[in-house]
């Protein structure tokens, strides 16, 4: 098979396996078993094209062209590259574990849950691939389309009320800001087009390259960058397998995705560098991972402070974006990943803990690591991650932000991220100490002879794998990160 | 033979087949009739419509009476366009109408509503083939008082005064064009639209001449239903049967834009229309309000085909908009905006019939749940929603980047926000009926309710085909609006 047509499979794959999964809906073992071979052979599709990518090859092809000028088409370079393996690769973890959370939580509508799973997976194989701004845009707003009915899976007024933020702020920023940005660009320059050294380039004053930029920002709501970050939080009400990998991952990975590659390809980091609003979004950024963390630490609900530790963590990778140095560009694709491996095991956990013992809540988990030791060492494992311990992957993308900030004399990013480390701490520990060495007291369930045990198998094994990649990744980053150099040497 | 009288053709067919239908006791053979005149109707147009792709515009003299004293059938781009949408719908919408007509109405009326429908057909298309202005003044009026007919002809009593409602308001649109027409007859002596357009200039700084603009301005603003001119639709459309919601929402607003862009474009230029008679900041401005009032008055509605009447006025005001910018992006946004909503809204009522059929009512509270019972109806109304809303992949996305950029490029990034912000006005009102139907706890009776039948379901999903089709390849209608508007404005700019 010709790298371009290994592209267009792996957009096509997953956008084509709801079909057979709906026609498999009477069937449950065989449905499942759709969804483990779609993301299987997904993932190796997209393997196989890595080497290439790394060899220097860009496989492009076009579909269709619906406006003048405007194609539809995708082409692979090493950003997309490295935001496939990572989605593709966490979708085959995450079946397993939809397969667990879903049969243990009894949930209803499983056959509309897999298919728009799938919907959305291949949502964001297309936003990886695309090969300009235009299909890059429809992808992300099939994205948001394809999430909604599983943000809404349980139906109640909860969901509802949830379902209205998500699609209000994601469609609202979508199409009043980074329509008009888009539309916008094209009458200025003529192209969508993803170019090294970026489009804009020449083509237009400061002025208004600054006035786009912060259409651009602001546009991309999938980034949370405050104040268009409430969307993430009421999110939350999806199943744990969602928010696992579309809310810590895929999604919120689409949107710093997109501006990255805003950054690079449309704006090029050279002419941002000469734009006065790249400065102020930089204070916006630093505000959001600092006001954010704040209020991850008031939240109980556990699920809630990953949410908002999610939305922090976000702006790490803006700010990354925003530092206008190869080295920011190489730290903030490796946050993408680290972030991701780190964030979705919290999150498997804290679906686990409610399979397990139906808590939610952070108050009512003192010594919940002597029932669920395994479940919890691989929290504490995400939790120094995310904390930037070694030897966690969240060590290395850390290092290399830091290195960026400290190269272009930010000395105030540095403070930022020294200061949010230690929020980070504040608000993970405490978990993990409650867990390990509070003893439940006054909480006769877990006590509880009937209350004992581990979460389901499919569970731990999906824990486990990401767990282990989270430490894995410090050790062999080689990857992402010959990836990420790649990128940045193509952004010079 | 045959090929050189088609734009008679595409006209007298449906005229001779009306009274056909009106002899034919039995209704599955008007329907019948109905339905096999409506296809070649539509293969017509499209043989005409590819005639003037590849030759340029035709003119025929019916009668072979030569111009200006005979009239004259002259179809351009613009009017292929049209041709085209009206055909369309109409051909898409006769199969559905069987059952839903069966429905609805009294059996006695049946073959009326065919005969009707008809001559609406006549009407609407012999509006957008005739270059002559008085024979566009009679066609319109052929179309309006056959929708009168229809539009009163609906299941609940409030009908009436609906179509009384509209029949008052059009008939003084109607006198208001006649009185525009006669008095640009009285100075320029002809009624042929080719020739008006050169006798014009000598006398068009004339009170006289203004005077009529004036007059067909407003007398067509009526029946295009322009805000604030808009009052007779609301009704209109809700208390009609459902089959003639869809093919008039799709079809009779759309007809009077291109009246409007006929007679401001082609009968007068756009130097005068823009520059003299300042309709350009006028239309802007009632466009604006049609977008912002009505889409709100949409979201407020419980009534939902009341509600995609509302949000059809606000379409019209996107349309006018494009128009407004008196560019050559501006108008062929504005027209290819035309195109889409015909497409979008002919499948959003289509949809709103399928469930009156089984339910009974189109209200809100009634439609409690309601996705479970009829999937596929609601599935089509979700996809015609958000191409209403404008989500790419759709054909309401390819409008709305036209429009938008049309703004932009003539430097009105006021309005871009605006088109912008609106269509999350859209997205409000639309996502009230998929809240409704997908998360409210359906009713005691809801199980008993069974998805449409497949007549319905059929035309009702083409539309929404044609609306996906066209938003993934929009070369066709792109090119032939951008022709349309270049021959509209090429006649007045040299």
């Amino acid at each position: 098979m010709s790298p371009e047509i290994t592209v267009l499979a792996c957009v096509a794959l997953p956008l084509l396996a709801p079909a057979l999964i709906a026609a498999l809906h009477r069937w449950p073992n065989p449905r499942e078993a759709v969804t483990l071979l779609t993301s299987g052979c997904l993932f190796l599709l997209v393997y196989s094209l890595h080497d290439a990518v790394l060899q220097g090859a860009r496989p492009a092809i076009d579909l269709v062209e619906p406006l003048p000028g405007l194609k539809i088409g995708f082409e692979v370079e090493p950003l997309g590259m490295l935001f496939a393996l990572l989605a593709s690769f966490l979708w085959v973890v995450t079946s397993v574990y939809s397969i667990g959370y879903m049969r243990s939580h009894h949930e209803w509508r499983q056959t509309s849950y897999y298919s728009y799973f799938a919907l959305a997976l291949g949502s964001v194989m297309g936003i990886a691939f695309a090969g300009n701004l235009f299909t890059l845009f429809i992808f992300y707003e099939l994205l948001t389309l394809s999430t909604y009915p599983l943000v809404t899976h349980a139906g109640d007024d909860a969901a509802r009320e949830g379902g209205r933020t998500y699609l209000g702020y994601l469609l609202g920023t979508s199409v009043i800001f980074l329509l008009l940005a888009l539309v916008w660009t094209w009458s200025l320059t003529g192209t969508l087009d993803f170019r090294s050294g970026g489009i804009l380039d020449g083509a237009v004053t400061p002025g208004t390259a600054s006035m786009l930029l912060i259409l651009f920002i602001f546009g991309i709501g999938k980034a949370a960058v405050i104040p268009f970050h409430l969307w993430l939080p009421a999110a939350m009400v999806a199943p744990t397998p969602v928010s696992a990998l579309l809310h810590a991952v895929a999604v919120v990975k689409a949107g710093v995705f997109t501006v990255l590659k805003v950054a690079i390809y449309i704006f090029g980091i050279d002419f941002l560098a000469e734009i006065p609003a790249t400065r102020w979004l930089m204070y916006v950024a630093a505000a959001t991972i600092l006001l954010a963390a704040l209020v991850a630490l008031r939240q109980d609900n556990l699920k809630l402070r990953l949410a908002w530790s999610t939305v922090s963590q976000l702006s790490y990778i803006v700010l990354c974006a925003l530092l206008v140095t190869p080295l920011g560009i190489v730290g903030g694709a490796l946050h993408i990943v680290m972030h991701a491996f780190a964030k979705i095991t919290l999150f498997f956990c804290a679906g686990a803990i409610l399979v397990t013992t139906r808590k939610t809540r952070i108050s009512e988990m003192d010594g919940i690591g002597r029932r669920m030791p395994w479940t919890m060492a691989a929290f504490t494992v995400g939790a120094l991650s995310m904390i930037g311990v070694p030897p966690m992957a969240g060590f290395i993308s850390k290092w290399y932000i830091l290195f960026g900030a400290i190269e272009v004399q930010q000395m105030f990013v540095v403070g930022v991220i020294i200061l949010s480390t230690l929020l980070n701490a504040a608000y993970f520990l405490p978990i993990v100490y409650a867990a390990f060495f509070r003893t439940s007291q006054g909480n006769p369930e877990v006590e509880n002879k009937d209350a004992q045990g581990e979460a389901p198998l499919m569970l731990l094994m999906a824990i486990t794998v990401t767990a282990l990649g989270t430490v894995g990744l410090f050790f062999f980053p080689d990857l992402p990160l010959d990836l990420a150099l790649q990128l940045a040497g193509a952004s010079e | 033979m045959l090929l050189s009288n088609l734009p008679a053709l595409q006209v007298v067919i449906p005229l001779a087949s009306a009274p056909l239908c009106l002899l034919l006791r039995n209704p599955r053979h008007a329907w019948g009739c109905a339905l096999v005149v409506s296809w070649v109707v539509l293969a017509i147009a499209i043989m005409l419509v590819r005639n003037v792709y590849t030759g340029g515009t035709i003119s025929y003299a019916v009668g072979a009476w030569a111009t200006p004293w005979g009239i004259e059938y002259r179809v351009d781009m613009a009017s292929a366009l049209m041709v085209l949408i009206i055909a369309t719908i109409g051909a898409i919408v006769m199969p559905y109408a069987w059952r839903s007509i069966e429905h609805e109405l009294h059996q006695k009326h049946t073959g009326l509503v065919y005969t009707c429908y008809l001559l609406c057909l006549t009407g609407l298309l012999g509006v957008v083939v005739t270059g002559d202005a008085f024979n566009l003044f009679v066609f319109l009026e052929i179309s309006s008082l056959s929708s009168y007919v229809l539009i009163s002809l609906g299941s609940t009593r409030r009908a009436l005064t609906a179509a009384y409602q509209y029949l008052v308001m059009g008939t003084i649109g109607a006198t208001f064009i006649l009185i525009g027409i006669g008095l640009l007859y009285m100075m320029t002596g002809t009624l042929n639209m080719m020739d008006l357009s050169q006798r014009l200039p000598e006398v068009a700084d004339t009170r006289t001449i203004r005077v009529a603009f004036a007059f067909v301005t407003v007398g067509v603003s009526i029946k295009l239903a322009l805000f604030p001119l808009h009052i007779w639709l609301p009704n209109a459309y809700t208390f009609a049967p459902s089959v003639v919601s869809a093919f008039i929402a799709a079809t009779a607003t759309k007809v009077g834009v291109y009246v409007l862009l006929r007679f401001f474009f082609t009968v007068f230029d756009a130097r005068f229309t823009f520059a003299a008679m300042h309709v350009g900041e006028i239309l802007m401005l009632l466009a604006v309000a049609a977008i912002l009032i009505a889409s709100v008055v949409a979201i407020f509605e419980d009534n939902v085909k009341r509600m995609l009447a509302y949000s059809s006025v606000a379409q019209i005001g996107y349309i006018i908009l494009g128009i407004s910018l008196a560019s050559t992006a501006g108008v062929s946004a504005g027209m290819i905006h035309l195109f889409n909503h015909a497409m979008i809204k002919g499948a959003l009522f289509l949809a709103m019939g399928c469930i009156f059929l089984r339910l009974g009512s189109v209200e809100l509270k009634d439609m409690h749940g309601l996705a479970k019972q009829m999937p596929l109806t609601m599935a089509a109304f979700v996809v015609g929603g958000l191409s209403l809303v404008g989500i790419p992949l759709t054909s309401g996305f390819i409008s709305k980047w036209y429009l938008v950029s049309a703004a932009l490029t003539d430097g009105y990034w006021p309005l871009a926000i605006l088109i912008l912000v609106s269509s999350l006005l859209a997205l409000i009102y639309i996502w009230r009926v998929v809240e409704a139907v997908y998360f409210n706890m359906p009713g005691a009776q809801m199980h008993k309710i069974k998805e449409a039948p497949a007549s319905m379901l059929i035309p009702t999903w083409l539309l929404i085909g044609v609306n996906l089709y066209f938003g993934i390849n929009a070369d066709l209608i792109s090119g032939i609006a951008r022709r349309g508007a270049e021959v509209l404005l090429g006649q007045a700019l040299p």
